[in-house]
């Protein structure tokens, strides 16, 4: 059974369209049939950070409104056979398309994909209830920044209140070494707040900047930090049990000197 | 190696200060009430107390936090009041 996955924040700029064309492709990596749909209509975006801007002839809102079929506006990634985008219109706004419009579409997309993930704009607006209007799962992205975890906090409410329940967490943008001088907020601190399952932690790589200049998402880097988290994450989705990244060694220097004394002995 | 930092206080780091501000601010969003709201319920708390016992009304707290729903573990606002009691009143009246 297909799974219709929602990538979320309420905050803009924290990585959701990122998230989406990562863990795409990684999904289609893995050999999974994979449809990523830009749901940001005016701000369309997925399709550079995917390298698929030149190639778009129609738009999620042309399928909506019967201008072409779905399969026309369907555009085949570079690399990965099983990989497809759906990109938003970018001449027209959120209210070119209905929450009943979009559920019906990713009804359409179910059928002809393993993972449908949609990639929600920042707000809580008509966008964001068109975004989740078809979804069964969500994923909410947030950085460590009172900023982003409040309005994580609000859309994890909103989610429950649209019987989108148990929503996971990716937290991104990490730095370790803030991290552990105690000036950033630990993945501990945030699950704690935040009270949600944790699906993944991306760490702050200069990798992903490099990688969205060239439209070639970081999971295909096998070098970079950030690419192996995003595919840790992948293989979650996909049901997978893959440990978490030893963060423990950011417990700080009480931490490392008790080792240090329990080695001497 | 900063040796001085072995020994000060957790609670001074800005992650620390980042985390309180966050609790705080999200008792607000999330049950939609004031500081204004509280201190109209604990006036009336001490209104209402106070026919029973004696209660020392600087040490009292009261705050909205979460807690977990018994039956079934989903986190849930709570109203919390640390109330101390200087002593019981004469009931008998």
């Amino acid at each position: 059974m297909a799974q219709v996955i929602v990538i979320t924040s309420g905050k803009g700029g924290v990585g959701k369209t990122t998230t989406t064309a990562n863990l795409g492709t990684g999904l289609a990596q893995l050999g999974h049939k994979v449809v990523v749909v830009d749901a940001d209509i005016g701000l369309r975006n997925l399709d550079v950070v995917m390298g698929l801007e030149n190639r778009i002839v129609y738009d999620v809102v042309d399928v909506v409104e019967g201008v072409c079929r779905l399969k026309q506006a369907l555009i085949k990634d570079k690399r990965y056979e099983g990989l497809f985008l759906l990109p938003a219109a970018q001449t027209r706004d959120k209210n070119a398309v209905t929450p009943e419009q979009m559920q019906s579409l990713t009804n359409d997309l179910k059928e002809m994909f393993d993972f449908v993930l949609i990639d929600c704009p920042a707000g809580i607006e008509q966008g964001f209830r068109n975004a989740i209007a078809g979804a069964d799962k969500a994923i909410v992205v947030t950085t460590p920044e009172i900023s982003a975890v409040r309005d994580a906090d609000r859309i994890i409410g909103l989610l429950e209140a649209a019987e989108l329940t148990d929503p996971v967490l990716i937290i991104n943008r990490i730095r370790i070494e803030m991290v552990k001088k105690g000036d950033m907020m630990n993945i501990e601190d945030m699950i704690d707040i935040l009270a949600i399952d944790l699906i993944g932690v991306v760490p702050d790589d200069e990798a992903i900047v490099i990688s969205t200049n060239k439209g070639e998402p970081v999971v295909t880097d096998n070098n970079s930090l950030a690419g192996q988290a995003y595919r840790n994450i992948t293989r979650r989705l996909t049901g997978e049990d893959v440990p978490f990244i030893n963060m423990e060694s950011d417990a700080g220097l009480m931490a490392k000197l008790k080792k240090i004394f329990s080695f001497g002995k | 190696m900063d040796f001085f930092k072995l020994f000060s206080r957790e609670s001074g780091t800005s992650k620390n200060v980042a985390k309180e501000r966050l609790k705080l601010v999200l008792v607000h969003d999330r049950t939609n009430c004031s500081p204004d709201f509280l201190e109209m319920i604990k006036g009336d708390i001490i209104k209402v107390i106070s026919d029973y016992m004696e209660i020392d009304e600087g040490g009292l707290d009261i705050k909205i936090t979460r807690t977990k729903r018994e039956f079934d573990d989903s986190t849930i606002p709570a109203l919390v009041a640390n109330i101390p009691i200087k002593k019981m009143k004469d009931r008998v009246r």
